[in-house]
This record gives structure tokens, sequence and C-alpha cells, in this order.
């Protein structure tokens, strides 16, 4: 059984420990299968908040969730992209390589989007291996465009809308990442899967 | 809004949004709750008009709105206290009031409190986002803000209850009960000894997102915590010390650690304390 550890939050509220980020959307996306009735299911990046919840019978039900309910397959989404970011160059920098370099790194990594924050639609996607973990601008900019591609820390982030923002811009994808009208509004939901192709 | 409905915006004050029970379910997306911030308040004025449970109202901020129906309605006013005048003639506050068409219904600024809400027998139609006719004032999801010239659609109108015999509302004490947050081994016994009865001025940045509270500093301990999941009357406690008690409108993530939650029965108080009221803090 994987260990979790559940912290109460309020009288209808808890929150379940986790080791990261990847694991905080399996659960989340476990505890929607189970159909445990909770009002919000919000993963993050050590923790599942569980709230509108009846506690007792959380930590009754998440005694039956097991390391092997993680492998549930989750839908993979392809995002094209204009590699011609303007911190392109910067990353390049930090990661010792070539701006073609980081495009075909870029390319070949598989991220799962870990969890939503910041603003609505935008995913926190894990995958980026740890020596290539980038800082924030020291200043962020006042508006980012919808669709920039940026990195910091080692998350990836698609800017849903314009926004402020202090990520290092790699690119832009015309992808619709959020969209009140659809019956998914957010593409990059947690659990998602996503690769980045370079846009021709 | 819509060209073709039923009371028109005049003037929208400082801040008037629609506000129903709020959205729920999409805070893993990143998407606040929203929803009328004094729910008592918000229920009340829906009960005086016939209304539905999740009916949607006009939340307004200090400084009240007129509004003027193109037909025939039925409103109520609740919440901050407040004149309400049809055309010239004052009505009474907390009650169900008739309206002709064409008359402008104005209401006025606060005196005491914050937040004043109108009901209308039918509900306000606009068209629901994501299940919620709410505005969130965090990320604009939801109806805009009300502006000038909008002319809100109302929903079917129901029968008109029978009036109550009378609307009391008390004046409410200005303590927050505090229990212990996910994170109360953030703060020490000193820590826990100084919020417990401390008096904490209400910030002027106080918004429908957080009250922020401005007094002694809680010291609490050094570190990071990885951003996780906030609920409604999560009390966050930023290296400043000065607490931050998050309301409707809150982010859903958040990386200061949740050291306390208010009750919730004491969070229609927190719609309605204004920038430098004083607030007492008790522990449960």
């Amino acid at each position: 059984m994987a260990h979790v550890k559940v912290v109460d939050v309020a009288a209808r509220a808890c929150l379940v420990e986790v080791e990261d980020a990847v694991a905080a959307a399996a659960l989340a996306a476990w505890v929607r299968a189970v159909g445990l009735p909770a009002e919000e299911v919000v993963p993050a990046a050590r923790t599942v908040l569980l709230d509108g919840v009846d506690p007792v019978a959380a930590r009754e039900a998440l005694r039956r969730w097991a390391t092997d309910d993680v492998t549930r397959p989750a839908p993979l989404v392809r995002l094209p992209v204009h590699y011609s970011g303007p911190d392109l160059a910067r990353v390049a920098d930090h990661w010792g390589c070539t701006t073609r370099e980081v495009v075909d790194l870029h390319t070949s990594l598989e991220f799962t989007s870990a969890f939503c924050g910041f603003a609505p639609g935008f995913a926190y996607l894990a995958g980026l291996p740890l020596e290539r973990a980038v800082p924030r601008l020291a200043s962020p900019r006042t508006r980012v465009a919808p669709g920039s591609v940026g990195l910091a820390d080692t998350w990836c982030g698609v800017y849903p809308t314009a926004s402020p923002g202090g990520w290092l811009l790699i690119g832009t994808t015309d992808a619709e990442l959020w969209d009140v009208d659809r019956a998914r509004p957010a593409l990059l939901a947690p659990g998602t899967r996503v690769r980045f192709e370079a846009a021709r | 809004m819509t060209a073709g409905g039923d009371v028109e915006v005049v003037d929208p004050g400082p801040l008037s949004t629609v506000q129903d029970l709020g959205r729920r379910g999409w805070a893993h997306l990143g998407v606040p709750r929203a929803g009328a911030l004094d729910r008592g308040a918000a229920a009340l004025a829906r009960r005086l008009v016939g209304g539905r449970p999740d009916d949607a109202v006009v939340e307004t901020t200090v400084g009240g709105i007129v509004l003027r129906p193109r037909r025939a309605v039925t409103l109520a006013v609740t919440g901050a206290p407040c004149t309400v005048r049809v055309g010239a003639r004052a009505v009474p506050h907390s009650a169900a009031v008739t309206v002709p068409g064409g008359a402008v219904v104005t209401v006025g600024p606060a005196t005491t409190g914050v937040r004043s809400y109108v009901a209308f027998n039918g509900g306000i139609a606009v068209t629901p986002v994501l299940g919620s006719r709410s505005t969130d004032t965090l990320a604009w999801v939801g109806p805009p803000r009300l502006a000038a010239g909008d002319v809100l659609a109302l929903g079917s109108t129901g029968p008109l209850p029978e009036a109550p015999a009378a609307v009391v509302v008390r004046p409410r004490d200005p303590v927050l009960r505090l229990r212990r947050g996910p994170r109360a081994e953030w703060l020490d016994d000193d820590g826990w000894r100084r919020l417990e009865g401390a008096s904490y001025a209400v910030a002027p940045d106080s918004d429908r997102i957080g009250l922020r509270l401005t007094g002694p500093p809680i010291l609490r301990r050094g570190g990071e915590l990885a951003s996780e999941g906030i609920v409604h009357g999560a009390v966050q406690l930023p290296p400043s010390g000065q607490p931050v008690v998050f309301l409707a409108d809150h982010p859903t993530t958040g990386g200061y650690p949740v050291v306390a939650v208010v009750e919730d029965d004491d969070l229609d108080l927190c719609a309605q304390l204004r920038p430098g009221d004083e607030v007492l803090l008790r522990l449960g």
C-alpha cells in the first residue's frame, strides 16, 4: 500500500500528503475514479486537498489506494510549438547547449500535468530532469501572451491567458488551453500526458 | 449583458457583481469558487423575494448601486445596512418591495459593513459559466462586473412568499473563531499564545479574495512549503506574520502555511468588515 498521511484541514476538508506532484495527480485521479464523494479534489506539489468531504470516509477509502493503481492510462496531448521564445538563448546558456538542442530535448520528453494553479487552466507540467532546472526571471514580465511556453525550476507551463509571468519563455503554441464552453475546459487537466512538437 | 433584459444598471457603484452559491468542482483547474461573500445575507434576500437557494443576486461593495427596472419587479435589499429609495421614496431594508417599471432604485452607500445584496423575484438570469452565475474577481471567470448600461434579464417569476412577520438581523461581534489548520505546527506555543485574543485591524487591500489583517506579527518557523490546495476560511501566515483569511475568490493553491481556519459560521462576518475595523481572534 502506498504511504499517505492525512492531515485535517477543517470539519469537512483534509489534505493527503504524498511524495511528489506526479503521485498527487495520480491519487487525485484515483479519488475521482473510485467516486469518493468530495466537492473538490485538488492535487498540488506534494498533497491532494479533499474539500467538502467526510474526513472519516476519506481516510477509510484511502486505505485502498495501492501504488499499482497509479498506472492507469492517461490521455496524451500533443502541442505544436513555435520555438521562438525570447528566453530560448537564456535557457540554452543555463543548459550549456545550443538553442537547437533545447528544442530537441524539450520535444523528446514526456511531461505530466501535475496540477493547475496560478490561473484557470495553467498546468504545472512535470518531466524536466532535475539537472535542467532553470531560475525564474529576476523581475517578471508584466504581460505574457497566451500560448507562451515557459520553464521555471523543473516545471514547464503554457500560459492559457495573458498574464504577468516570470517563467523563461521558449516558444508559443496556438492550442486553445482554456475554454469554459468546452466539456473539458482545461486542455491540460491534472494527469494529462503532454508532448511538445516543433511546429512547421 | 442582455439587450432585451429587465433591469438596467444606471450606476454600478465601486464594484457590483452577480453572485450565486458559487462554482463547485473546478478548483483542480485553478478556478476559484466565488459566490456571495455574505452567504447569510444573500440567502435572506432570496428568501424575501421567494427565490430559489441558488438564485443569482447582485452584491455591492460599500458604495451601493442604482438600478432601473423596465417592468414591475419585486426585490429585496439585505446585508450591509443602507438607505434604499424607489424614486425619492425611502423603502425598507431587508424586506420585499415591489417596484413599478421605470422607477429608479437607489441602493445607497453602506452605513456600516461592506456588502449589500439585491435579490429579484425570478433571480438574475445571466448565462452560467462552469455551472455558476457568479463573478470571480481573481481570474474573472463568470459574468463581468456590472457596468452602467448593462441590462440584466430576470428568470421566470415564481410566486411571492408570504412576508415574514419580522426580520431581525443581529449585529455580529467582531470576533473570528479559529481552529488549528493543517500547518498548525509552523507556529510554536508562543505564537499560538500571541494569536489567542489578539486584536487585528482590517487592511485596506482586503477584498473578495482575502481579508488581510494587520497587527502584532505572528512569527512562524522559517522554511518553504510546497504549494497546496486551500479552503475557504484558511488563515495563511506569510513571513511578514500578518495573517490573511482566504475568502470566496481565493487562489485554489498557495505556498504559505495555513496555520488556522476560520469557523464556517464566522465567514459571513469577514464579508462585512471594513478597512480599519478591529477584529478579535479566538482559538476554538
